[in-house]
């Protein structure tokens, strides 16, 4: 559903979207079912000139059940939910799959920093490569990201992932991803961090591995001078 | 114009009566220790910081529809003031709009007035509250006028933003912001003090806790958990105060501090304060609806039991708002549970509401249609908050306009939509006179239909991937291509600000010219109908003191002639 508004881009992008799919299901039933039963009854119980109400109490067992009910099916709709809902969280923030490549995502007022690790795979290196506002990254690799704020929290947010996490300052934060689509998405920051937020965009790359081959022997060699 | 005269008379004859232990002229309203007084001075005082918050809407979604124009009013918007403006936006309408008129005004007004006392307990501690208030409200205007301009670091304040000029570059606004915040919390825990040893010491011979009108209840309910959560906050202020001006470092990891305690700390406070304010307008609708459906309320102990359970649990879910903040992604699993389990006592609320319209006589004028309207569009923000609490979803949707539109989908309802049902229901009592029902419902249907055309699309957007915060879209690749929903947005909000008009307009003519209402134009039961409208200083004749015989819902009860049956009538 929610792929007809962003393209799905990576290995969980599906998941996350089912989620939201799930919940949308279940919580539109009550919606509608709540929202119906509210207008019939303001429909139905309209004033008639002379008309009386009815005395209630709501102590009434019979009547009682109109709450009790509900409320046994909504905590039921509610166990479903958190079921899917720990599930897709495990997968994608506590559950760390092997990696690929690592590379390093620090925030800053207001650009994003970009660490590859360049041809040796490790970061920390002369020839790591970096880059500002671009990300590139190859298709269908595990990726790890490791988040990091040289002075107040952003967020690393890739819509069409559906990935987002917080930049912490001293903290070194490590999340995954694992695009599955070429092309160049945004990179949106989705934490305030000052007058420059709204303008703290970036961009990712997702490339195939023979062009990612290329990026990084041609940039590795201008790092490396 | 001669029953005017005499109204007045009759008014400056009952200060009269007191006056000689208080000031005179002007200072009368100042110094005044009046309940009624004192929440009309919280009322206008909120809905004029309402219209503040309102305006800085507008000036920042024309920025939004149409970047870089030249907003009418104000000019062109440079990022820092678009920063400025949101974060005002946000804590005004929570701390001076939604909080000074739920709680300080109906709970000034009605809790003496419904439980037949003649004032508040410490009638002198209510009026330092109000003027600790007052000092807040200016402290707060003043800082978006110093230099650098207003606080921009969100009403979140999430620091080390917010703790360093060097990132915010407001070094003042940042601290002014604060203090006024923190001076407002001051004001709420005085008169939250009062509100609880009233109503459990000063209700009228015979009113038993269950007796107790339901607005009364759950705004006791609301200022208990304001003391409850705030505590941590108030600490939480003051270590921010230090890493601002004598440059400590409680949330500098540099320093040792941790920037994610001031979460913690916040949405302790962050989280029930949303039922803070929910409670007294859940309450103000139940007592609408029961009079106007004609119907003892279904449920009455299950409203207070969830009220307070809502209460209860509204204490151990603040976590759903950092689930991608850097916390233990362990921690999330828990928060989810409980989050989503606070559906429940939500939904029941809902439930006893719209059940109690069952086998009604239900009469649709314009403070009916608010409470109503308040529970359809309420629901739309209770079912969304669903799609937050699954921190799976949350992933993608957190700080989204998705968000957006779902909080506004709960405190339009309660600020906005709880405020204008019990100003009309009451403003019979308040003012003495009726409001024109016909110009009521041109306001009513005038701002709810703009208001879901302005959310709607917020909806959209924040699906669509956009974030919070930010002046200028056409950044974004990706989320330039949406810009006709920002319009729609924008578009529908200035109509529906243009209809707050008409409100005004009823105001000032009912008030002028409007019928006389009467001691209970309402037909109601609650005790504050039993006295004359405006009720004197002291509520009733120190020798008519009401006396309570039954609950406050005993309406169309078989056997008797008329539909309702005042608390104070003797059986
Ligand atoms: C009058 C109609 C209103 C409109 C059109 C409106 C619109 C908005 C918009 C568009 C934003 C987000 C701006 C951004 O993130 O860039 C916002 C933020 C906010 N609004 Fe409203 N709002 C309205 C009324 C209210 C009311 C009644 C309340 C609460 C009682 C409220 C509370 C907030 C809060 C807490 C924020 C978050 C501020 C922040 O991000 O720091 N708003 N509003
Ligand atoms: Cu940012
Ligand atoms: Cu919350």
């Amino acid at each position: 559903m929610l792929e007809r508004l962003v393209q799905q881009a990576s290995s969980y992008a599906a998941d996350i979207d089912g989620l939201i799919l799930l919940v949308l299901v279940l919580v539109g039933f009550w919606f509608l079912l709540a929202e119906g039963m509210f207008f019939w009854l303001i429909w139905k119980f309209r004033e008639r000139p002379g008309g009386r109400s009815e005395y209630i109490t709501g102590k009434e067992k019979h009547l009682k059940r109109w709450i009790s009910i509900p409320h046994a099916l909504v905590l039921v709709c509610d166990v479903f939910i958190i079921i899917a809902s720990v599930r897709v969280w495990y997968d994608v923030k506590q559950h760390l799959p092997q990696a690929d490549e690592t590379i390093r995502v620090t925030g800053q007022q207001w650009a994003w920093v970009f660490t590859h690790p360049g041809p040796d795979g490790d970061l920390d290196t002369p020839d790591d490569i970096q880059t500002v506002d671009d990300l590139y990254v190859e298709v269908d690799k595990t990726y790890h990201f490791q988040l990091e704020s040289r002075d107040v929290l952003h967020s690393f947010s890739v819509p069409v992932f559906r990935l987002k996490q917080d930049a912490v300052p001293g903290r070194r934060i490590t999340g995954w991803f694992r695009p599955t689509v070429t092309g160049t998405f945004d990179i949106q920051c989705a934490e305030i961090c000052g007058i420059g937020h709204g303008v703290m965009a970036g961009r990712i790359h997702v490339q195939d591995a023979g062009t990612m081959a290329q990026w990084v022997t041609a940039n590795s060699s201008t790092a490396a001078q | 114009m001669a029953q005017a005269a005499t109204e007045i008379h009759h008014e400056a004859h009952g200060h009269d009566a007191h006056a000689h232990h208080g000031p005179q002229g002007i200072l009368k309203y100042i110094w005044s220790t009046d309940h009624k007084m004192i929440a009309m001075q919280y009322l206008f005082t909120g809905m004029f910081m309402g219209i503040v918050g309102g305006f800085m809407a507008y000036v920042f979604r024309m920025q939004l529809a149409f970047p870089g124009v030249s907003v009418p009013l104000f000019g062109v918007v440079s990022p820092g003031e678009y920063n400025a403006l949101v974060t005002n936006h946000g804590s005004i309408m929570i701390f001076w709009v939604a909080m000074p008129v739920l709680i300080a005004a109906f709970g000034n007004y009605l809790i003496p007035l419904m439980i037949g006392a003649d004032d508040m307990v410490f009638p002198r501690i209510n009026r330092l509250s109000f003027q600790i208030f007052l000092v807040s409200v200016l402290m707060i205007l003043a800082s978006l006028f110093v230099s650098g301009g207003g606080f921009g670091g969100a009403w979140t304040s999430y620091p080390p933003l917010s703790a360093q000029s060097q990132y915010n570059l407001t070094s003042i606004g940042a601290t002014m912001w604060l203090i006024a915040v923190a001076l407002e919390f001051v004001a709420f825990l005085l008169g939250g003090i009062n509100f609880i040893v009233t109503l459990m010491n000063a209700r009228a011979p015979g009113m038993k806790a269950y007796d107790i009108p339901v607005v009364a209840w759950m705004i006791v309910i609301a200022s208990i958990l304001f003391m409850l959560s705030v505590g941590p906050l108030i600490a939480g202020a003051i270590m921010l105060l230090f890493d601002q001006t004598i440059g400590t470092g409680f949330f500098d990891p540099a320093r040792g501090g941790d920037p994610i305690l001031w979460q913690h700390l916040f949405w302790f406070f962050g989280h029930p304060e949303v039922y803070v304010v929910l409670l007294p307008a859940v309450g103000i609708v139940i007592d609408i609806v029961a009079t106007f459906a004609r119907k003892k309320l279904f449920g009455y102990k299950i409203m207070i039991f969830t009220a307070v359970a809502t209460g209860v649990l509204s204490f151990f879910v603040w976590a759903h708002h950092q689930f991608i903040a850097g916390i233990d992604p362990r921690m999330a699993n828990i928060f989810t549970v409980t989050t989503l389990l606070i559906s429940v006592p939500i939904a029941e609320l809902l439930f006893v509401m719209i059940a109690t319209l069952y086998g009604g006589n239900i009469k649709l004028n314009t403070p009916m249609l608010w409470a109503l309207s308040f529970i359809a569009e309420f629901l739309i923000g209770g079912v969304t908050g669903i799609f937050l609490g699954a921190s799976g979803a949350d992933i993608y949707l957190h700080d989204t306009y998705f968000v957006l539109a779902h909080f506004h989908y709960t405190f339009f309802p309660i600020a906005i939509i709880g405020t204008f049902a019990g100003f009309t229901y009451w403003f019979p009592k308040m003012f003495g006179k009726m409001m024109d029902d016909r110009l009521g419902k041109i306001h009513f249907w005038g701002t709810i239909i703009p208001f879901n055309m302005i959310f709607i699309p917020l909806f959209v957007l924040g699906l669509g991937g956009q974030h919070r915060r930010i002046y200028n879209f056409q950044n974004f690749p990706e989320l330039a291509a949406m810009q006709p929903f920002r319009v729609l947005a924008t578009v529908s909000l200035i109509i529906m600000l243009l209809f707050q008009l008409v409100f005004f307009w009823n105001c000032i003519k009912s008030w002028r010219g409007g019928a006389k209402a009467g001691r209970n134009p309402w037909k109601a039961n609650t005790l504050e109908w039993t006295t004359e409208s405006p009720p004197p200083h002291g509520n009733w004749p120190r020798d008519a003191m009401p006396r309570v015989y039954r609950g406050p819902y005993e309406y169309s009860v078989p056997g008797r002639e008329d539909d309702y049956w005042p608390q104070n009538l003797p059986s």
